[in-house]
């Protein structure tokens, strides 16, 4: 038979529709059966099932539904689909605004704090935000440029804080004193890291990364005698403004510029000292890139053999791209350590790993302005669900599949050559192959 | 013959516990265009591979201008002034054709980096079309010319090709061959050329070699060996 499909009567649209949709409800009573309706409950002779089953009819019924409205509508065989989500020429003509969009975005960030309107909240949001986008632009070198992929990031933020509350708690040192120091220490484990993972490569390194993060955080945890343990350090000092304390005493920040004091004061410094920071990262990532040590990193993340068939020493390469990711870390966690004046182990735990490579993959690898973007979206989007931290994960879990069915690439797909010639030309991520580019 | 200046003796490499090379001896003298043929899986590639340490030859040595590098690391083979096309291009995909130009400048530190561009936008002029569009954009061919434009990007004495026609139509696999023959008359380049197109490279080849199994079979001037009988059975005949 030449075509079994042509001598059937076809089925009807909705029948097909049907039976697609009745498939997908069997699929969820499976699912929500033991899970929906199916409720252990304490009493006092021990553990009782309780049953649910309004709820689970709920449930299948809706899934029912849904995807039999989905497949009689968006579905629907033979529906014409839209070619690409975002055209080329929307796309070329964002990325033109784009140029003018970063300065801008600098500038919001400058003038924030001085608006009449902006409230406490609003800069201590402001922090926590540019914390997440100075840690995004660390990985982002590690990650996007290097492409080695590191899910222990957060052992380098862990290091930077410790460094300065174990340097400050024991030697009494200034906090402008220990953040070069914190950022070495952890520049120099990032070394460490280095060494025995340099043959591996995409999931075994992953796998390697995401444990040395663990080791750091129960060494942390079990070194009681040292670090405090799950007890933590506190009584961090807060950091000076050119040795002027920010208290109320006569030498303090407001006496000695004739203010009056206000606890405001400190967070707004702190505020343009992460700000400070931040741009430090991302103006250093912007200079390595035209470097010949970025030219490698990228080379390095495209084709290892012929890197090294072209005389790059892909060791060297590597340990860079370490040392230097988290060395930003380091930085960002001493200003961690003296913002909250107390940290503990339970500030680095994996989540936080996973959060940062999240901003990096959902900005866009290699992108400095993606990055910054999908830091504000994350943490600024993680605050306005305070409200319904319930729903807090599934939230984050949905607009990551959103992104990544729409923009598999990350929000700015673009990389824009370091070199050129003649003409300048951002070379748009969809013209080339998934998986090939 | 004077001094090689590339020199190969009883080279053995293995992956795992398969030998894939039993003991090669090749000579590759300044000047020369040398040709290695066989068939899919003869060791070829190996070799090339095993010439630039990756893997390590196991037994034997390997002399290049005088200096053993069977133990150094690739990415010093790479400072001696010797490049390589490798195998499948090994171009990078998302950097544009300048800055893959650009890397193959790395290990000259950029010395004559500006006159070197100008120079491979002469040799293939379809590359400075393409300057600034990205490698992974580019066609089979284009590709095929942007990884030799990257070898030569390092000025080398002795230049390595890995099936530089593989999958390129005809036409394109001349134009190629074309280059290589000139860029030897004119500036003396060394080649060592791996081809399973048997025709052509024996035809641009002053010598050849042939490989069955990781080991040499047959060696000789290359209008020779396209003369010789088992070399036209095996690998000319209806291959053209």
């Amino acid at each position: 038979m030449p075509d079994a499909h042509a001598g059937a009567a076809a089925p009807s649209v909705f029948a097909v529709a049907f039976k697609d949709a009745a498939l997908a409800a069997l699929v969820a009573l499976g699912l929500a059966a033991p899970m929906l309706g199916l409720v252990t409950v304490q009493t006092q002779s021990g553990i009782e099932l309780e049953q649910h089953w309004g709820r689970v009819a709920i449930a299948v019924a809706i899934v029912f539904a849904g995807r039999l409205l989905l497949n009689l509508t968006l579905w629907r065989p033979g529906r014409k689909k839209s070619l690409g989500y975002v055209p080329p020429k929307v796309e070329a003509r964002l990325a033109r605004f784009a140029k003018y969009l970063a300065p801008l975005a600098i500038l919001g960030a400058v003038v924030m704090p001085m608006l009449p309107f902006t409230e406490r909240y609003a800069i201590d949001l402001g922090i926590l935000v540019l914390t997440y986008v100075m840690l995004g632009w660390g990985l982002n070198i590690v990650v996007g440029l290097a492409g080695l992929l590191d899910l222990g990031y957060v052992a380098f933020y862990a290091v930077g804080a410790y460094s300065y509350a174990l340097l400050a708690q024991y030697f009494g040192l200034s906090f402008w004193v220990c953040l070069p120091l914190a950022g070495i220490l952890a520049a120099f484990w990032g070394v460490i890291l280095g060494f025995p993972v340099l043959r591996l490569r995409g999931d075994y390194l992953a796998i390697v990364t995401l444990a040395f993060g663990e080791i750091i955080r129960i060494v942390l945890l079990n070194w009681y005698w040292f670090t405090g343990g799950p007890n933590g350090i506190s009584g961090i000092p807060r950091p000076s403004f050119f040795g002027l304390d920010f208290d109320r005493g006569d030498d303090g920040f407001a006496a000695t510029f004739g203010l009056d004091y206000s606890p405001l004061h400190r967070i707004v410094f702190l505020y343009y000292l992460i700000l400070a920071l931040a741009l430090i990262t991302n103006f250093v990532t912007i200079r390595l890139r035209r470097l010949p040590i970025g030219r490698a990193w990228e080379a390095l993340r495209e084709d290892e053999i012929a890197c090294r068939s072209l005389g790059i020493n892909t060791v060297n390469t590597k340990l860079t791209a370490f040392a230097l990711g988290a060395m930003f870390a380091g930085f960002a966690g001493s200003f961690f350590a003296t913002r909250q004046g107390f940290i503990s182990p339970e500030s680095f735990v994996f989540m936080e790993s996973a959060l940062i490579l999240a901003i990096v993959v959902l900005g866009g690898m290699g992108s400095q302005f993606g990055v910054a973007v999908a830091a504000v979206v994350m943490i600024g989007g993680f605050e306005l669900f305070r409200e319904f931290s319930d729903y807090r994960m599934i939230t984050f879990g949905l607009v990551m599949v959103l992104i990544m069915i729409w923009r598999p690439r990350g929000l700015v797909s673009t990389r824009s050559p370091s070199v050129f010639l003649k003409e300048k030309k951002a070379i748009s991520g969809s013209l080339v192959q998934e998986g090939h580019g | 013959m004077t001094e090689p200046l590339l020199s190969i003796r009883g080279v053995t490499a293995y992956y795992g516990a398969i030998a894939a090379l039993k003991g090669v001896d090749v000579d590759v003298g300044e000047g020369e265009i040398v040709t290695l043929i066989g068939a899919n899986g003869a060791g070829k590639s190996t070799l090339m591979m095993t010439i630039f340490g990756a893997p390590q030859a196991r037994d034997g040595a390997i002399v290049y201008d005088g200096q053993d590098i069977t133990r150094t690391p690739t990415h010093k083979i790479a400072q001696l002034k010797i490049a390589q096309s490798p195998e499948g291009r090994r171009i990078f995909p998302r950097m544009s054709v300048v800055e893959n130009l650009k890397m193959g400048a790395a290990v000259t530190g950029y010395a004559h980096y500006d006159a070197d561009l100008q120079r491979m936008f002469e040799i293939f002029p379809r590359l400075k079309e393409r300057a600034n569009q990205r490698g992974g954009t580019l066609s089979g061919g284009e590709q095929q010319m942007l990884a030799i434009a990257r070898a030569l990007m390092s000025r080398p004495r002795l230049l390595m090709l890995d099936e530089p026609s593989l999958g390129l139509a005809p036409l394109i696999a001349k134009q190629i061959f074309a280059v290589i023959a000139e860029l030897n008359r004119t500036e003396g380049l060394t080649v060592f050329l791996v081809e399973q197109n048997a025709y052509h490279a024996l035809k641009l080849a002053h010598r050849g070699y042939v490989m069955v199994n990781g080991r040499i079979t047959l060696s000789g001037a290359g209008r020779e060996l396209l003369e010789r009988e088992e070399v036209r059975a095996a690998y000319l005949e209806g291959g053209r």
